[in-house]
């Protein structure tokens, strides 16, 4: 079997295009995938025309808002460029520049205004985006979302403090401002105070009753309107999210993406060329010539298995080194994620034996290699609560019956997560690679 | 030369060496695929140092009974007794990308590994190398060879273990006739020094000047055994070619 496993070597050595292709291809992979996952934490980029005017700045109360705070605000969450009109800001959209623009009209102050006054108005911003890529325009939907969000939190906590301070007012009392005069207000519990004092003085009769009543009102109103403070201020942020985790624990956005890169460029590997290697043995009739008293169906099925582990542990290895380089890897956890690449290898390398067996011809199965591992491998990334009950059931056993989703859980849990569902993962592939052989020395029988 | 008996019955075809016995004996040998019967009932025999020619119309069963003697595929019935048997596929059997040199070693370990000889590898590729006269292009990838010269590779592969009996599938087939002179030299001084070599062939010609016997195989029956005057007198023709006398025969059989 070793001399079957060296000549294929030999003729993989042989073919320049092969050999390049299996070296360039992980180190271009991990060169792209690592520079994206180091840009991941970039933000979107959103021009802001500011058109209110910059000395009025917005007051509620006591609370004022002025342009500049406005602009933090809605740049927390994007970088935001200045442009200097509005058909500026639609050219940095146009030229992609920037993947939105923001433009907050002249009168968004006096709107802004309008909310706490008798006539409030419903403020405006003008948000220009660029249909023309349907993924990133949704993206630069959720964003602008976002920022607009932050920018209707901001204000509704500004109005919250404004409407706190008049309740104070009228609560306890004190001096305020209206159109240039200082005026002064008495206050509910102050105006009880005053009412209880002269309540003595007032003889028994019909004005003492209405005194009385006067004071029941004012110690009601007291006590109720201490809680509208608080009310307010719930308001501004009603509900809030308190996240706790159960099921299996999940691995992280890069663990997961680093995962998907590196079993995605294994199976492709392992499938293509053991599938194709083992077409070719019948296409230059060296099969039959080897099964006739050399070696048996069952050592060419394992030399093929074994060439398919051995190249395609190499590229998933050295893709896996190469997005190291990008991202942070566990180099303590090695072992563990060396066994999901082997394990991984093995189960994709006896289905591409499989695959080959069948289709009889390297064409054909190459073809059926890439019609089904895609498919398959996609259809595993599939989200459950994506889909109804019964095609996530579908989705199951079609993920459990291929490599792939096995072969992913065993590489994130080997590179982050602790526990025993890794050896579960290497056992659930050990089973595909026995069960795949096991097809494929079936179907190598009418070889 | 063995003493080649003409077959009185259409199924059984006799053949005896002059030598103590037959290097390949098979006896009422069939085969279906499906509902196809590809050989009914077939005997055959080889000795050494003897060349058979094997012929007959496409899908005649020369190719299943080759074989079957080889080893390679198992008869539903009858039963095959030989050692030493080297079989030739009809298509070059060989790795195109690799050198001569390495297709040779890759089989010449494969032999050894499977104990069909003793001999060193390395040495068992210089000695086919020498044979063949390949030596130069010995670091050539096959692919690279002409039909003629992969083809010669494609034998001393089959001869590797010094056979008794060489199987050759339709040999010649794609080569010109230079190529195929230098072939048969080549195959003859192999016989020269006792190996049998039994051949098929849609060539007449090709059987009659390299083969001392020749089989006649038609829908899975052997229906000659005999020299190529055997089969010309067993139809007469006028004409004395051979050809024309194996269609004659043929035609006079049903086929």
């Amino acid at each position: 079997m070793r001399w079957l496993l060296l000549k294929d070597l030999q003729i993989l050595r042989r073919s320049p295009l092969q050999l390049t292709l299996l070296i360039l291809y992980p180190v271009v992979i991990a060169l792209l995938v690592g520079f994206a996952m180091t840009r991941d934490g970039e933000q979107t980029t959103v021009a802001l025309y500011n058109a209110m005017p910059a000395d009025s700045p917005l007051g509620f109360g006591g609370e004022e808002v002025d342009g500049d705070e406005i602009r933090d605000q809605l740049c927390d969450r994007v970088d935001c460029l200045s442009a200097d009109s509005v058909e500026d800001a639609t050219k940095m959209v146009e030229s992609g520049e920037a993947t939105a623009a923001v433009i907050l009209p002249e009168d968004l102050g006096e709107k802004i205004l309008s909310l706490a006054s008798l006539n409030p108005q419903s403020p405006e911003v003008q948000v220009v985006v660029n249909g023309s890529n349907t993924v990133e325009s949704e993206v630069t939907d959720d964003r602008i979302e976002a920022m607009l969000s932050e920018a209707n939190l901001l204000l509704a906590k500004r109005l919250s403090e404004a409407a706190n301070q008049y309740l104070d007012l009228i609560l306890e009392g004190g001096e305020f401002s209206l159109f240039g005069q200082e005026l002064e207000v008495l206050g509910l519990q102050k105006s009880e105070q005053i009412l209880k004092r002269l309540e003595n003085k007032v003889p028994a009769g019909t004005d003492r009753e209405e005194l009385q009543r006067a004071i029941r009102f004012a110690g009601l109103a007291t006590d109720n309107l201490d809680l509208a403070g608080p009310l307010l201020t719930a308001i501004t942020q009603p509900i809030k999210a308190d996240k706790i985790e159960v099921g299996d624990e999940a691995p992280s956005l890069d663990t997961f993406a680093i995962g998907v890169t590196t079993i995605f460029a294994l199976m492709f590997v392992t499938v293509l060329l053991v599938a194709g290697s083992l077409a070719l043995e019948k296409e230059e009739n060296a099969f039959t010539r080897l099964t006739a008293g050399l070696v048996t169906r069952l050592q060419i099925l394992l030399a093929k298995v074994g060439l398919g582990t051995v190249v395609g542990f190499g590229v998933a290895v050295i893709l896996l080194v190469g997005l190291g380089l990008f991202v942070g890897i566990e180099w303590g956890r090695a072992p563990l994620w060396l066994l999901a690449i082997l394990f991984g290898a093995a189960a994709f390398s006896a289905g591409g034996a499989a695959l080959g067996a069948a289709a009889r011809e390297v064409r054909a199965a190459t073809l059926a290699a890439v019609m089904i591992c895609l498919p398959v491998a996609l259809l595993s990334l599939v989200p459950d609560d994506a889909v109804g009950p019964a095609i996530e059931t579908v989705i199951s056993v079609v993920s459990a019956a291929f490599p792939f989703k096995p072969a992913l859980d065993a590489l994130t849990s080997g590179l982050e997560i602790s526990g025993s569902s890794v050896w579960l993962n290497y056992l659930h592939l050990a089973v595909l690679a026995a069960a795949y052989s096991a097809l494929a020395r079936v179907a190598l029988r009418r070889f | 030369m063995g003493r080649l008996c003409r077959a009185t019955s259409h199924k059984f075809l006799s053949v005896e060496s002059q030598v103590s016995g037959p290097a390949l004996r098979a006896r009422g040998v069939s085969k279906a695929f499906g509902g196809r019967q590809a050989l009914e009932g077939v005997d055959f025999e080889v000795g050494p140092g003897e060349v058979v020619a094997l012929i007959g119309p496409n899908g005649a069963g020369k190719t299943t009974l080759l074989s079957i003697l080889a080893g390679i595929a198992e008869p539903d019935s009858g039963e095959v007794d030989g050692n030493g048997v080297a079989w030739v596929p009809q298509q070059a059997a060989l790795y195109r990308r690799l050198s001569v040199r390495e297709n040779l070693l890759l089989f010449a370990r494969l032999q050894h590994d499977a104990g069909q000889t003793n001999d060193p590898p390395g040495q068992m590729v210089d000695r086919m190398l020498e044979l063949t006269g390949l030596g130069e292009r010995a670091g050539d990838r096959v692919g690279t060879l002409s039909g003629g010269n992969q083809q010669r590779v494609n034998i001393a592969i089959g001869l590797m273990a010094e056979p008794a009996v060489l199987l050759l599938d339709e040999p010649s087939v794609g080569l010109d006739p230079g190529q195929r002179e230098r072939l048969w030299d080549f195959v003859l001084g192999l016989v020269g020094t006792g190996t049998a070599v039994a051949f098929s062939t849609h060539d007449i010609q090709e059987a009659e000047r390299y083969a001392e016997r020749i089989v006649v195989v038609a829908e899975g029956e052997g229906i000659f055994s005999g020299t190529a005057d055997e089969l010309r007198q067993a139809v007469d023709t006028g004409s004395g070619d051979l050809e024309s006398s194996f269609l004659a025969f043929l035609r006079e059989h049903g086929h």
